[in-house]
């Protein structure tokens, strides 16, 4: 497996965040320049009403459709997109939301972001949990029924290796049939590994598509390796694995770029690899410990189920997660629209399944919806809609 | 057809007996109302996601499921005849009985079967004594390996599954109905009762239907319009269609100048 990708500490500021580093892999093809080339092409002040409402009216969307309803002539058609995402989320998926929660075991982190909690040279407590503690944390997850588990550590190849990570994994499969991963960004021997420990789905969030926007936010460590990043998801694919998710953090940039970007890089992916799972997240920022400059109001709840609804009718098979850093009004609303994901009974710090509110680590985000997966169920099954705790078997 | 032979209208399936010939889905709505959608359906069999149903939700599946009814799970989630052979294999580990009706999608956008890797676990699971119902693009070659390959009946796909589009690819299913000496089943793409009844109509032995079911209002009420829409199409094949043409019948025929 690779062992010779370049220490984090020798990535800083000077470092061309367009070029790969030392060890990382290079996928073949041009997915990134096709990309970057459909996110500089988007003009969002060209649509009409006219191309809103042949978009709506379509059976099968083109990416000129979805820009379309991304763009602001779009806002006054948000009540038609969210009746459209609904009727495609229904055929579909039926009635029926994934459950899930996301379990962080490690927040020590190389990468030196200026937005994020977890950032390097932010004064939080750091932690790992140890296999025993990995074990006693999935263990109380799974007492609450959930059999989907998202893992997440903070991004430190030194702290939080692979094999660290696969040893979780390995645990993780004796209590749930679902097992996603949100960790740094792998060469494709490694996401190999990690899917016969188990794991059958990765999410990379790109946080914006926009190059020269991400260099002046990404200061240091592997993640200021634009390219490396957003090809996390093609080499997980070439690895094996059966889904890959994908988000802009919206807020960070132009969010109608972002999210055009962010569908095209799936939309062109999934054409590559048509076995591909598609996922969408879609995060806004949120406040975070020692730090509240940022505003979170930048994409605002009506700009984000607009973002929703686009996704929706662009690849209406694809699955879309709500986190809890949205309120609970809000999630219960787009679960009845355009989401099939949601997560419950989440906790962000390190080791608080375990210990409520005595966490080895601090969080990365303050969540906004702190319900119980008995309280989220009660909601999904409020709306008519059926809770589906498991949809998959590993089967290799 | 005799009277006697209608009223005992038998649907064999791997010798098993059935009379009714509507095969419900159960994946896409929630428990309590699958019991009242299997009575309203008079549905026999009933479809189970395997990968849905963890080992320790099985056994409340079932409780939902009136005794006598069949469950017939898949294999929803397999890439491939090893993934699918594999699902099968665990579902008659835990449980489920011999049926399996067989999925093989790689395709995340259209869900479309690969008729090439199904024949493959077909042959598979034949041999290992399950009834094989494999779930297939309607291709008439296709067919025939899969009747050769040891399969119990063939769920051709009406339209792209999800769509409720109807019986896109009819005069393909009718093929397989005039060809393959199989019980056909149409599976994915029915929306509508009455696309259920024109397939029964066509021939086909039976019909599955989830999603038409699954997104109506009332689900129990549209499980029950879809029982007497797959009769009364069932009724109408067994009594033998009235002739449709093209246009009239001229009442002095071309061929009416002719002597003797």
């Amino acid at each position: 497996m690779t062992d010779n990708i370049i220490n984090a500490k020798y990535i800083t500021r000077e470092t061309n965040h367009m070029e790969y580093q030392p060890g990382m892999e290079v996928p073949p093809g041009d997915i990134m320049e096709q990309v970057l080339a459909a996110r500089a092409g988007y003009d969002e002040t060209k649509y009409t009403a006219k191309d809103v409402e042949r978009a709506l009216a379509a059976d099968g969307l083109t990416t000129e459709d979805f820009g379309a309803l991304l763009s602001p002539a779009a806002a006054p058609y948000l009540e038609q997109m969210a009746a459209r995402a609904r009727e495609e989320t229904r055929k579909h998926f039926g009635n029926s939301v994934m459950m899930f929660t996301p379990c962080y075991i490690a927040n020590y982190c190389e990468n030196y972001c200026i937005y994020c909690g977890f950032n390097c040279h932010n004064k939080i407590r750091r932690a790992k949990l140890t296999m025993e503690e990995v074990e006693k944390e999935f263990s109380a997850i799974a007492k609450t029924g959930l059999k989907e588990i998202l893992i997440l550590t903070g991004e430190s190849r030194n702290m939080s290796p692979v094999d660290y990570i696969g040893e979780a994994c390995k645990i993780a499969r004796k209590y749930f049939t679902v097992i996603g991963i949100e960790i740094y960004p792998l060469n494709s021997d490694e996401y190999h590994y990690l899917h016969e420990c188990g794991v059958d789905y990765v999410t990379v969030f790109q946080e914006t598509y926009n190059p020269d926007k991400y260099e002046t936010l990404h200061l240091g460590g592997h993640k200021r390796i634009f390219p490396y990043r957003l090809n996390a998801q093609e080499r997980a694919l070439m690895g094996g694995m059966r889904g890959v998710g994908f988000a802009a953090l919206l807020g960070l940039d132009d969010f109608r770029r972002d999210a055009f970007a962010t569908g095209t890089h799936a939309y062109l992916l999934q054409k590559k690899y048509p076995h591909a799972e598609i996922a969408f997240s879609c995060p806004r920022l949120r406040p975070i410990i020692n730090n509240d400059k940022i505003n979170p109001k930048d994409v605002h709840e009506t700009q984000l189920l607009q973002i929703i609804c686009a996704y929706r009718l662009f690849m209406p098979f694809a699955s879309i997660t709500i986190s809890t850093r949205e309120r609970e009004g809000f999630r219960n609303g787009v679960i009845g629209i355009a989401a099939t994901k949601i997560s419950a009974g989440v906790s962000t710090g390190i080791g608080e399944h375990i210990e409520e509110g005595e966490s080895k680590g601090d969080p990365q985000f303050i969540i906004s919806d702190g319900r119980s997966v008995d309280e989220v169920r009660d909601a999904i099954l409020a709306q008519g809609l059926q809770p589906v705790f498991s949809d998959y078997i590993y089967a290799g | 057809m005799e009277e006697n032979q209608k009223e005992k209208d038998i649907f064999t399936l791997g010798g098993h007996e059935f009379t009714s010939r509507f095969i419900l889905g159960s994946g896409k709505y929630s428990l309590d109302l699958i019991k009242a959608a299997v009575e309203y359906a008079g549905a026999q069999i009933i479809t189970l996601a395997l990968r849905r149903a963890t080992l320790g939700s099985i056994d409340n599946i079932l409780d939902y499921i009136p005794e006598g009814v069949t469950l017939l799970p898949n294999t929803s989630g397999a890439r491939n005849a090893e993934e699918a052979v594999r699902i099968a294999r665990l579902a008659r580990e835990v449980g489920c009985g011999d049926f399996i009706k067989i999925e093989v999608v790689h395709d995340s956008k259209y869900l479309l079967p690969d008729n090439y890797e199904t024949i493959k676990a077909t042959e598979v699971l034949a041999k290992e004594g399950f009834v094989v119902m494999p779930y297939m693009y309607p291709d008439l070659n296709a067919a025939r390996d899969l009747a050769n390959a040891g399969a119990a009946a063939i769920m051709p796909l009406g339209a792209p599954i999800g769509t409720n589009k109807g019986l896109r690819t009819r005069d393909f299913i009718q093929i397989l109905v005039d060809e393959i000496d199989l019980p056909v089943i149409v599976d994915a793409g029915i929306g509508r009762p009455s696309q259920a009844c024109e397939a029964m109509e066509m021939g086909c032995a039976a019909v599955m239907a989830n999603t038409a079911i699954a997104t109506a209002g009332d689900i129990p009420a549209m499980a029950g319009a879809f029982k007497k829409a797959i009769e009364a199409g069932r009724t109408a094949y067994l009594s033998g269609l009235g002739r449709v043409q093209e246009g009239a019948t001229a009442s002095s025929p071309l061929t009416g100048f002719l002597a003797d």
